[in-house]
């Protein structure tokens, strides 16, 4: 039983490049419960917590973008059930 | 169409043709196109392949073009960039501007290429002699978008 304060959200993460091939995935269903409104940042922190490789690929220093809903966003965008949360290295397009 | 993720190689000529087609009010026509250099941080570069973010992608470019339209007196814009496997010498971007006077086809062009160096989820990654690797992002590239 889930206390009422807390809260379940279901995201589809997408991971692309590099990141794609470091996860071997292009992506998968996640789902979440929060304490505290869950933003991209609450994702990344759940991801390192799996050890390797995402530790290292999604450590403090190494730069990574992210997307919510196909429009780049910030750590500390909130995020809601549904949603379609993608994380990339710099784009190199062009 | 104002932007399209293609496959296809593209004729920039046939796409000035296309853009400024019916607009008699049309006086300067700004084009750049982007290709593949054969060589990369002194690494000999054999090919190409460009990931994109399906569904995003067009997303981006589209409001890279509604943003130069907002801030330059332009006609109009295309964006056109290619997507898979490229080998040296293909053509991979192609940017269109076309409006009365010539500094604002020139700054709309570079702008939404700036834009788009930073902005539109494409990767590329290379193929050497030896192996294959992710082009890594340039901080030359967020300085030149910033200074917009």
């Amino acid at each position: 039983m889930r206390d009422s304060t807390s809260t379940l959200v279901s995201i589809r993460l997408v991971y692309l490049a590099r990141l794609r091939e470091a996860f071997a995935s292009g992506g998968e269903t996640l789902e979440l419960t929060t304490e505290a409104p869950p933003t991209v940042a609450t994702v990344v922190d759940t991801l390192r917590q799996r050890g390797a490789p995402w530790t290292t690929e999604l450590a403090a220093g190494r730069v990574v973008r992210y997307a919510v809903n196909h429009r780049l966003a910030r750590a500390d965008q909130p995020i809601a059930s549904g949603d379609e949360v993608a994380i990339f290295p710099p784009v190199t397009g062009g | 169409m104002a932007v399209r993720v293609q496959v296809e190689d593209f004729d920039a000529g046939v796409e000035i043709a296309k853009l400024r087609r019916g607009d008699r009010g049309v006086g300067a026509i700004a084009a750049f196109v982007g290709t593949v250099r054969d060589v990369n941080d002194d690494a000999p570069v054999t090919g190409l392949s460009l990931e994109h973010y399906p569904g995003m992608t067009e997303r981006a470019l589209e409001s890279i073009v509604d943003e130069a339209k907002r801030r330059f007196d332009i006609r109009d814009l295309l964006v056109v960039h290619r997507v898979g496997a490229l080998a040296p010498g293909d053509q991979i971007v192609l940017v269109i501007a076309t409006s009365a006077h010539r500094r604002m086809a020139f700054d709309a062009c570079e702008f939404a290429m700036d834009l788009l160096k930073t902005e539109a989820p494409f990767w590329k990654k290379e193929r050497l002699t030896d192996g294959e690797r992710w082009v890594e992002a340039r901080a030359s590239d967020d300085e030149a978008a910033q200074r917009w």
